[in-house]
């Protein structure tokens, strides 16, 4: 099979210095391997890990063992030893990540955040601003919200933000973490529709969705995160870490 | 992408008999972002300081890259080679503005300054010159005659940065840029440093002890403590997934905003 | 008539040299000292060299510094004209030219052109200077930087930077306070492309006069035991920018005792009532236009 995006016994644990030097395993030895245009969901237990899969394969969390290969450019590369300018332009180019909070930058306008992402990849501003206005605007983003900063916004509004800045650049690969947790129908509606498209050009897409009427919509199939035995909920397992 | 601008290794220096630097290496590519975290006293200013060449390490070398790609090692470089560096592909901008800024001369004479030092002698050309880099760190143009010590104190920090910036350096050092401004003042500062940085593909080595600045500019972090580097890599892993003892204490004294 | 300046001429020559000093003053082992700074400044133009000051019978202010370098310059055979604001006849100039007629026996005169020093206070005399002539400055501040750097240490790290962009700073800052460069006299300039360099108090009128001049330029300050040269025919220009030029300035009046456009003036305050007069600052260049003018007057009855 080919793949955009693979791992190859990819293990992590947290040890926790503060906390007398406990040592929490939370991966081991994961194989996952996502196609170009399918969509995997991420299943398993509260607790089981989902998220600190979904952030080893962002390169957040430090691989503690393994590979995690990815199609970039046309080569494979493996992101758990990449350097971390390597990082940057693998994110810039090919792995995308909508996480469940938007981390706001202070003064940006909206509109700009969304932006951003096709600004560097090298996107002319006025074309990168007209996408990011349409892609705004299909999520149901009143134009005369663009201008503003979305530190103020409501949860849902700030997601859909979120979401935007995910789907604008068009990634290879697309990380989502409960892309439709704060979202009323009608948005989940556009959502699923943005994951649709995603896969027809051929992206990658992993997730995790709560949701299981959504999940069921846009999964082709789902991998199981299996809970370590007698380990107690990672850290970074569902809510983001300090800071 | 190519090289960088900047590669130093196996710096060692100290005071009497505390290390303030401990066997440090340190590359920065062009465009590239890199924050010098840890509590006071770790050798993070020293680090800077010796980086851009005012402090002399007692071993190690620091190596700069020219625009034509030519690498001159700082520590040999003449004093007046390394204030013309100084001048024009580098750029000091200081914790405190009086350090950086001239408060007796007006607002336009202090972003004119390096201007001049580089060989500019069009008036017009260079008041031109003072009042986009106004505009652009969002001082009213208006103010370019005024002195700055009646400036705000953010104010006189975004004058400081004007100054530097305007004739276009590659690598920008900054010590604690945000320090000693009020909190409104430092949110409205880092996003201005940070819009910039973009904007002109600027390479920044940035000391701060504020891990929320660190995060916002910065694309990859070091942490020091006791003179060395404990810990480095890309910004977010290195402040959400903290592998050293002493970057899992830091990183949790933050306040989560 | 007698013109003014050839009484005091006449009066001058009756001064009798004094014995038991050497000759000009200073002993030979202080003038060989200051010869060899002047020589070190000649043979870096603009650049001041520190020599040791010695005590003069005069105090600091009174030109100290022009007068040990006269002293180690001059011989038997020169004869030496002061100028104090470009007059002969002023106290200070009929001082130190009497102290040379005293301590040294040279002529003295009153003739920019029969002169072979011009130690002078704050003007460069109207008519060209030729080679082989020497002008001496009375310098009391010979830094230029020092309203704008107080740290001794740090001018002198500009100076062997060439790094000068303070003071074009302060000049910028002039024009935007007042829409031209606001300094008068004093005005800095570069000496062969190398030195910033004080003038002395001369007005910035004089400014053009020093570049490439066929006359040796010495430059002594007494208090502050400092000398510098600028050696025939250097390159001297006065900072600028390519859009304010440097403009020498002069009163835009006619001299009323010889008609001269050309030459420095002073305003004279003639009565209580604002009555005023431009007259030349170089008197010897005004008597002398005086006289001629007057002699064709004579010719053409």
């Amino acid at each position: 099979m080919t793949w955009s995006l693979r791992t190859e016994g990819l293990g992590k644990a947290f040890t926790l210095h503060l906390q007398g030097g406990s040592h929490i395993p939370v991966l081991r030895d994961v194989g996952l391997a996502v196609a170009p245009g399918e969509c995997v969901a991420l299943a398993g237990p509260s607790g089981a890990g989902k998220s600190t899969l979904m952030r080893c394969l962002y390169g957040n969390y430090g691989a503690g063992s393994g590979r995690i290969l990815l199609r970039h450019g046309g080569e494979a590369v493996d992101l758990a030893a990449a350097e971390p300018r390597l990082v940057r332009e693998i994110r810039r180019d090919t792995l995308g990540y909508v996480s469940q909070f938007l981390r706001v930058i202070p003064r940006v306008p909206t509109l700009d955040i969304v932006a951003e992402p096709l600004l560097a990849r090298g996107v002319p501003r006025e074309a990168a601003r007209a996408r990011a206005a349409a892609l705004l605007a299909r999520l149901n983003l009143p134009a005369r919200l663009h201008g503003l900063p979305p530190a103020t916004f409501s949860g849902g509004e700030q997601q859909r933000v979120n979401l935007a800045r995910g789907f604008a650049p068009h990634y290879p690969v697309l990380l989502l973490d409960e892309p439709t947790a704060s979202l009323d129908a009608g948005n989940r509606a556009v959502v699923i529709g943005l994951i649709a498209e995603a896969k027809a050009r051929g992206a990658a897409i992993i997730g995790i969705f709560h949701d299981t009427e959504v999940r069921d919509q846009v999964a082709d199939r789902l991998f199981e995160v299996a809970p370590m035995p007698d380990a107690s909920p990672a850290p970074g397992a569902e809510a983001p870490a300090a800071a | 992408m190519s090289a960088p601008l900047l590669e130093a290794s196996g710096l060692r220096l100290s005071f009497g008999a505390v290390p303030a630097l401990d066997d440090v290496a340190l590359s920065i590519w062009p465009g590239e972002v890199v924050a010098i975290v840890g509590e006071s006293g770790s050798g993070k200013t020293t680090l800077l300081r010796v980086l851009s060449g005012l402090v002399r390490p007692e071993a190690g070398e620091v190596l700069y890259r020219d625009p034509a790609g030519a690498t001159h090692p700082v520590q040999a470089m003449g004093d007046a080679a390394l204030r013309r560096l100084h001048r024009t592909d580098w750029g000091f901008v200081h914790q405190n503005p009086r350090d950086g800024l001239r408060l007796g001369v007006s607002a336009g004479g202090n972003i004119g300054e390096r201007l001049m030092a580089t060989g500019a002698r069009h008036y017009g050309g260079i008041r031109q010159a003072a009042a986009e880099w106004l505009q652009r760190v969002e001082i009213d143009p208006a103010r370019m005659d005024a002195l700055p010590r009646t400036f705000s104190g953010g104010m006189q920090q975004r004058l400081q940065i004007a100054r530097t910036l305007v004739t276009h350096p590659r690598l920008v050092f900054m010590d604690e840029p945000t320090g000693g401004l009020d909190v409104s003042v430092q949110a409205r500062l880092l996003d201005l440093i940070r819009a910039l940085v973009a904007d002109l593909g600027l390479a920044v080595l940035l000391v701060t002890h504020d891990i929320a600045a660190a995060r916002l500019l910065a694309h990859r972090l070091l942490v020091m403590r006791r003179g060395q580097v404990v810990e480095q890599g890309l910004t977010d892993r290195v402040l959400d997934d903290p592998q050293h003892e002493y970057t899992q204490l830091l990183v949790a004294s933050v306040l989560a905003a | 008539m007698m013109a003014p300046g050839a009484e005091n001429r006449s009066r001058e020559a009756a001064v009798e040299t004094v014995t038991g000093y050497n000759f000009g003053y200073l002993d030979e082992n202080t003038k060989r000292m200051i010869r060899r700074a002047l020589l070190k400044a000649v043979a870096i133009p603009g650049h001041q060299v520190p020599f040791g000051s010695r005590e003069m019978p005069l105090p600091y202010g009174w030109g100290t510094g022009g007068i040990q370098v006269t002293a180690s310059i001059i011989g038997p055979g020169d004869r030496l004209k002061v100028i104090d604001q470009g007059a002969d006849d002023t106290t200070n100039a009929v001082s130190i030219r009497r102290f040379f007629a005293r301590v040294a026996g040279v002529g003295t005169t009153e003739r920019t052109a029969d002169a072979t020093i011009v130690q002078t206070r704050h003007r460069i005399p109207e008519t060209p200077l030729r080679e082989g002539q020497v002008l001496v400055y009375q310098v009391p501040m010979p830094e230029p930087l020092f309203r704008l750097e107080p740290r001794v240490a740090e001018t002198k790290r500009l100076h062997a930077l060439a790094d000068y962009s303070l003071m074009h700073v302060k000049l910028y800052e002039d024009i935007a306070r007042t829409g031209h460069i606001a300094t008068s006299y004093n005005y800095p300039v570069m000496v062969n492309g190398r030195y910033l360099m004080s003038p002395s108090p001369i007005p910035a009128f004089d400014n053009p006069k020093m570049h490439r001049m066929a006359a040796l330029q010495l430059f002594g300050a007494g208090r502050e035991k400092r000398i510098y040269a600028v050696p025939p025919y250097t390159e001297v220009r006065s900072l600028d920018f390519e859009d304010h030029p440097f403009v020498p300035i002069r009163a835009d009046a006619a001299c009323e005792l010889c008609g001269s456009r050309e030459s420095y003036l002073d305003e004279v305050v003639t009565d209580d009532r604002g009555g005023r007069m431009f007259v030349c600052s170089d008197t010897d260049y005004c008597t002398t236009r005086q006289g001629t003018q007057g002699s064709a007057r004579e010719a053409a009855e």
